[in-house]
Parts: structure tokens; C-alpha cells; sequence
């Protein structure tokens, strides 16, 4: 039924709806991750309500999930295509950098410990450049 | 793959927006498509076929 539904909409008007949809799931799952990251410093000590705040996290993450497949399956063909080649690029530097940035920890071979923040800021910037390049190469 | 979509869609003098519109796709899917960048796939080109009234082989020619 939401296939059909796709269908009766424009590409524009289902990409911008999609898109919307992706940006308030996307928005939510941080905010949630904030309250749950923060919320024990500054406003609460219980682990109930910590434990509480993490799985409204988990429970936008997954909304995220979904809403970034419903993303993808409202792109044309290349659009899609593009998405998804920059998506493998993403994943695959994260899975080599990452496990290459773990092993520099456990090798004592860096100061500090392996923070997973910046495995997260890496697979973003190279989905955004992967995304960048599919977008130049079949302009 | 070579194809005949930008001479169809001239000869209709259409935009690329208008073509893309009308196929359901995005411009620049049609100018990829238009420039050999990027094969449709197949139930696109019978988009296509179905839209200028020709058979796929008429709109696309496969490279031997």
C-alpha cells in the first residue's frame, strides 16, 4: 500500500517528504542520545531512568532506520545507486579504519583510548564525499 | 549502451525536466541516461518504450 502510495506522488514531492521525515527521525535519535548521554551528569541518578533513556534511544534509532529505508526506496534508480555506492564506501572505511584505529589501542600504539566518536565523524564524511562523487561522476 | 532518448525527446521538444517528469525519474537521471553515463534498467526502458510508442530496441542499442 505505501508502494502505491509512493507511486500516486511526484519524485519530488515523495524525495521531500521522505527526506522531512529522515531529518525528524534523524533530529529525535540525537536528542534522545543527548538526554540519555547527559541526563546522568546533570539531571537524574538512577539507572532506571537511564536505563529508560536508552531504549527511547534505541526505539528512534530503529525510527531512523526505517526512515532512511523509506528514503531510499522513494529515490530513482541512480539516486539510489549513488546512495548506495557511497553507503558501501562509508562502510567499508569504517569497518578497515575502525577495527585499524581498535587495534592502535590495544597496541598501546596511541596515547589515549579509541574514541568511537570519531570512527562515527570519519563514516560521515566519507558517505558525504562518496555521495559528493557519485553526484560529479554522472552529472 | 547507446540510446536515442535525447533525438526522441527533441523531436517532441521536450526539456529533460519534462521527459523526467513524465518517466517518473530525476533530471539528472535523464541526462546520465542521455550522456551513456548510466543504463536504465528495465522496467524503466519499457517506461520509455511505452512513452514514445517504440519498442525498447528502437530507443536502445546494446554496444557488441
Amino acid at each position: 500500500m505505501n508502494d502505491t502510495t509512493n507511486d500516486a506522488v511526484s519524485l519530488q514531492g515523495r524525495t521531500r517528504r521522505n527526506t522531512i521525515r529522515l531529518a525528524w527521525w534523524t533530529g529525535a535519535w540525537l536528542v534522545t542520545m543527548a538526554t540519555a548521554v547527559f541526563g546522568p551528569l546533570i539531571a537524574w541518578e538512577s539507572k532506571v531512568i537511564s536505563l529508560g533513556a536508552i531504549l527511547v534511544n534505541v526505539a528512534a534509532g530503529i525510527g531512523m532506520i526505517v526512515a532512511n529505508k523509506q528514503h531510499l526506496d522513494g529515490l530513482d534508480e541512480l539516486q539510489r545507486k549513488i546512495q548506495l555506492e557511497a553507503m558501501a564506501i562509508a562502510l567499508g572505511v569504517g569497518l578497515v579504519a575502525g577495527l585499524a584505529y581498535s587495534t592502535l589501542d590495544v597496541a598501546n600504539v596511541i596515547a589515549g583510548d579509541a574514541e568511537i566518536s570519531f570512527l562515527v565523524i570519519l563514516i560521515s564524511l566519507t558517505y558525504i564525499g562518496g555521495v559528493l562523487i557519485g553526484r560529479r561522476k554522472y552529472a | 549502451m547507446q540510446n536515442r532518448l535525447k533525438v526522441l525527446r527533441a523531436e517532441r521538444d521536450w526539456t529533460q525536466a519534462q521527459l523526467a517528469a513524465e518517466l517518473d525519474v530525476s533530471r539528472q537521471t535523464v541526462n546520465a541516461i542521455e550522456k551513456g553515463k548510466f543504463d536504465p534498467s528495465l522496467p524503466l526502458a519499457f517506461k520509455a518504450s511505452r512513452l514514445f510508442g517504440m519498442s525498447i530496441e528502437e530507443i536502445f542499442q546494446y554496444d557488441e
